[in-house]
């Protein structure tokens, strides 16, 4: 077996070959986990637990894939696996939520957010209810595991909600501080997460708050705004821009897409002028729609959205599919430089 | 509360159920009669006699919790909340109105005393299997009560809630089915099978019993039945019922799921429930 083809099975408790299990996987390949978002999911929350007898924590038959087994081998007491039903774990939750608790409940995005879309308006966020729904393995990271196990579309539909915080956690640490900033936090929350294996940008916790943008760099020429899985991608291709063609780059990761942190876009617009958003989303509803919704109120700049276009992908590894849709760092530095190359420079 | 309440009190607070449903739908000029008279008896005898409430604290963290799935019968839960003390009686003659709390489907967030929002079917044994679980969690022994309609069991989620809740040995959760026969668009037996709801139940791990639920002594029966503790089976109650009780022109009619009784209707429909409930004479039905 490939390594990569070892990694792909990773995501599922067995793997291609029928036999080795999960944790097996993880040693024969050797490579650590500690530190990658889906698996500091259930470490983190078993800590915050320690503390808080509120929280408690579910999955849809996914304890492994999402490591909230982490969680239940410390508060096994407060934890509950609702099986393949995804429908019911999320409006229990909100039913637990009720009486007192806090509920994290964490599954495949595609199977929270979408399949669950409708329990999550009405039973968490419309009642208004702590719920904090996780959704792992969002955009194509499933990669060939196809479209029925992608996320393209979630936030597109749950930011439209009202009352329902969205948010998509960056790496291992930016995921433990917009954890721990969740326990308080008013109302329903949606956090979208990788697939477990998105690389460093925060070397510590950072300092985070809900709503408000965290600007990684400073720049002059352009603002690029991303989220969630391609804000790595997305630093390293500011830094390609920087290097090999002299600009000034501004990098702001818009962790929470809704509410949306307005005054950071403006100040973008007002700073840098041209403005490109990156996501790992359809190009239609996600991050780059709400962006294009703060900037129509605004004096016009240089605008563009980049994202995966409005279809289904192609079967494909993970990282082919980045390559293919220009998500991965060359591509990213190749759409921003399009984009300045069609809209000079203002003096 | 849990309290020895006499059955002629308990006949009178269904007809009060059901006086208060005829004049809150005039306010807003269309309403859920039917679905809410088949339930009157089950509401009278759940709030007035079994739960283990205090509406002077609508938060108690060791009250009785009370699901309305089927929310389109919010209609007559409102009277009793306000008639036990949640909110001013006089609130609800602003029913329906533009910034009323209360609306055909109710939203606990404006509505004192409501443990939960409903309004989409399906949902409710869901938010009960989460308040059972909370309860079982935080270590308090409250029962959790969930009304449910008998059309949305064809809905996939309630057959998530019911095998979660016998695998999970909620035995501190009771479904209170509204067995009523119709749903908007027919018979259920025609729209889509519901039958044998009892084995069906029983198949995922419950405990069933099965009453008639204009019996306000049979109601009370069951409640009696229901086991202590908080581990062990669910327990489901199908209480059969007549849609549109109580009201001749209603029983088992298709027509008056969603109406409006206008003028001599109105007053006439008044005065028959006034009389209380008449023998049920199936020769009317659809």
């Amino acid at each position: 077996m490939s390594t990569e083809m070892q990694n792909e099975a990773e995501i599922f408790r067995g793997t291609t070959d029928g036999k080795t299990t999960f944790r097996d996987a993880r040693s024969v390949r050797g490579t650590p986990k500690k530190g990658l978002p889906a698996f500091v999911l259930g470490e983190e929350l078993a800590e915050m637990a320690r503390s808080d007898p509120r929280i408690v924590v579910a999955t849809a038959d996914l304890a492994s894939a999402n490591r909230t087994n982490d969680f239940r081998d410390v508060h096994p007491d407060r934890f509950v696996n609702f099986g393949i039903a995804e429908k019911n774990m999320i409006t229990a939750a909100a039913g637990m939520a009720s009486c007192g608790l806090i509920p994290y409940v964490a599954t495949f995005a595609s199977f929270c957010a979408i399949l669950g879309a409708e329990q999550i308006r009405t039973d968490c966020a419309y009642p208004r209810m702590p719920v904090r729904v996780i959704g792992t393995h969002s955009g194509m990271s499933m990669g060939f595991y196809g479209s029925s196990h992608h996320a393209l579309e979630d936030l597109g539909m749950l930011r439209v909600m009202a009352d329902l915080t969205v948010i998509c956690a960056t790496d291992a640490n930016h995921l433990r501080a917009v954890l721990r900033k969740s326990v308080d936090h008013p109302g329903a929350m949606y956090i979208r997460l990788g697939r477990g294996r998105d690389p460093v940008v925060y070397d510590s916790v950072p300092d985070l708050k809900i709503g408000r943008a965290i600007r990684l760099q400073e720049g002059l020429d352009l603002t690029l705004i991303a989220t969630g899985s391609v804000v790595r991608a997305t630093l390293d291709a500011a830094a390609t821009l920087e290097a090999e063609d002299g600009l000034s780059v501004r990098v702001v990761d818009m962790h929470t897409i809704s509410p949306l942190d307005r005054a950071e876009i403006q100040a973008a617009a007002e700073d840098t002028g041209r403005i490109l958003t990156i996501e790992e989303h359809n190009i239609t509803g996600g991050l780059g729609s709400a962006v294009a919704e703060v900037l129509v109120d605004l004096p016009r700049v240089p605008f563009r959205r980049h994202g995966v276009p409005d279809r289904y992908v192609e079967i494909g590894p993970p990282a082919a599919l980045y390559a293919q849709y220009r998500l991965d760092a060359p591509g990213i530095a190749e759409v921003a430089r399009e984009f300045c190359s069609a809209f000079t420079q203002r003096s | 509360m849990r309290s020895n309440v006499s059955l002629p009190v308990l006949e009178e607070r269904a007809k009060f159920i059901r006086t208060e449903t005829v004049r809150l739908t005039r306010i807003a000029g269309a309403g859920h009669y039917s679905s809410t008279f088949s339930c009157a008896e089950i509401l009278s005898a759940l709030y007035y006699s079994q739960m283990r409430i205090e509406p002077a604290n609508p938060s108690w963290a060791d009250r009785d919790r009370f699901v309305m799935s089927k929310g389109h019968a919010a209609i007559g839960l409102y009277p009793v909340l306000a008639d036990l003390g949640y909110f001013d009686p006089s609130e609800l003659d602003t029913y329906t109105r533009l910034g009323s709390n209360y609306g055909d489907h109710p939203d606990m967030k404006k509505v004192r005393g409501l443990d939960f929002s409903s309004g989409s079917l399906g949902h409710g044994l869901s938010v009960g299997v989460g308040m059972a679980l909370a309860g079982r969690i935080t270590g308090r022994d409250y029962r959790t009560y969930v009304m449910l309609g008998d059309g949305e069991l064809s809905e996939g989620q309630i057959w998530e809630a019911v095998n979660s809740a016998g695998h999970l040995k909620l035995g501190h959760l009771v479904i209170l089915l509204d067995r009523n026969g119709l749903s908007i668009d027919g018979h259920t037996e025609d729209v889509m099978t519901i039958e044998p709801v009892q084995d069906r139940f029983a198949s995922f791990g419950w405990d069933v019993q099965r009453v008639d639920g204009h019996d306000l002594s049979a109601i009370l029966d069951a409640f009696v039945r229901l086991p202590q503790g908080t581990t062990g089976k669910p327990q489901a109650i199908v209480f059969d019922t007549i849609k549109g009780r109580g009201v001749r022109r209603m029983e088992m009619s298709l027509d008056w799921h969603v109406g409006n009784l206008v003028g001599e209707d109105y007053d006439d429909v008044m005065t028959e429930l006034e009389a209380g409930l008449q023998p049920y004479n199936p020769e009317h039905a659809e």
